[in-house]
């Protein structure tokens, strides 16, 4: 079994209104230098599985069809052995 | 329940867990002597008769991940995406226009709204075409009032989408001012091109964040809403 991180943020060039209320906020702080602030989501899951290109492939199919919209959001993931696995 | 009349043209309004406009839209379409409008569950793998399908307004499944993005997965969705293909009506208002984005059988993706705020008020919208199933008893740039009332409805597509839409005529109704003006300032979620409504390709499907359903009486504040079901249903009987 897989311990899987899922990453998913807002494509280079689409406009992250969460991102943007954070980057005026900010200065509010005091905190002036900060800038180009995106938010995302992280998501984690446990896939069943011994073959790591085979849950690759799985994640990959759930990342494009439901974890994130590929039109507006880009995904990445790393694959972890469960602990007590071997590999 | 309001009570339904019986006419000739059956309008299926799918309930999803956590729909809340469905009602509306049944109490909106009984108000028209030509319809005979029901509820179709989003479990439902029969869309049982429909001439139009109406994905109401809400949050469904809670609106988590993405708004559609859960309801796009009921199964009924497979018979409205058969539906649509065979060029049957359907028109997604508000988290029915997010599932139909969801599902792909629409262009583009919704995104919260810009300034992160819930948006609820009267709004005016320029019509940018009448030749389809939907604008039919409308004119071209005539501006009309029909609420928002949304989160997530600022509309984007990527740059070399957005063209074809553009190029296409996709676009049904844009955020405007009073007098038709589509600006920055009239744009109340930051939607890329103040686009508040769009067509497929086919222009048989239409989605929308307004709520037409909204301002079908005069006693709840407008009647606007009225031309958008009435052109379905002109559609429908090959009017």
């Amino acid at each position: 079994m897989y311990k899987v991180s899922v990453y998913v943020t807002p494509k280079a060039g689409v406009v992250d209104p969460q991102g943007a209320v954070i980057e005026r906020a900010l200065p509010a702080l005091g905190h002036s230098g900060a800038a180009n602030i995106r938010v995302g989501r992280y998501i984690t899951l446990e896939v069943q599985g011994t073959d790591p290109e085979r849950v690759r492939a799985d994640v990959d199919d759930m990342c494009r069809r439901l974890l994130a919209n590929p039109i507006i959001e880009d995904y990445r993931f790393e694959l972890e052995l469960a602990a007590g696995e071997d590999a | 329940m309001p009570e339904v009349t019986q006419g000739p043209v059956r309008f299926g309004i799918v309930v999803f867990p956590g729909s809340n406009c469905d009602y509306d839209a049944v109490h909106a379409l009984s108000t028209f002597p030509e319809t005979d409008p029901y509820y179709l569950w989003h479990k439902d793998r029969d869309l049982k008769g429909a001439q139009c399908i109406v994905l109401p307004g809400g949050f469904s499944y809670g609106d988590y991940l993405r708004t559609g993005a859960i309801a796009r997965f009921s199964p009924i969705m497979q018979e409205v995406a058969a539906f649509a293909a065979a060029g049957g009506l359907v028109i997604g208002i508000c988290n029915g226009f997010q599932t139909l984005t969801e599902a792909h059988l629409l262009h583009g993706a919704l995104r919260r709204n810009r300034g992160l705020r819930f948006i609820c008020h009267p709004q005016y919208l320029r019509v940018e075409r009448t030749d389809t199933p939907f604008t039919s008893r409308l004119e071209v740039g005539q501006v009309i009032q029909i609420p928002v009332n949304h989160n997530e409805g600022n509309w984007t597509a990527g740059a070399e989408r957005l063209q074809e839409i553009e190029d296409g005529g996709l676009v049904a109704f844009r955020y405007c001012d009073a007098d038709g003006r589509v600006t920055d300032t009239a744009n109340p979620n930051g939607a890329v091109d103040n686009v508040a409504g769009i067509f497929s390709e086919g222009c048989n499907v239409l989605g929308m964040m307004p709520h037409p359903e909204r301002v079908c009486e005069e006693m709840v504040g407008g009647t606007d809403g009225r031309a958008i079901f009435q052109s379905m249903i002109d559609h429908v009987l090959g009017g």
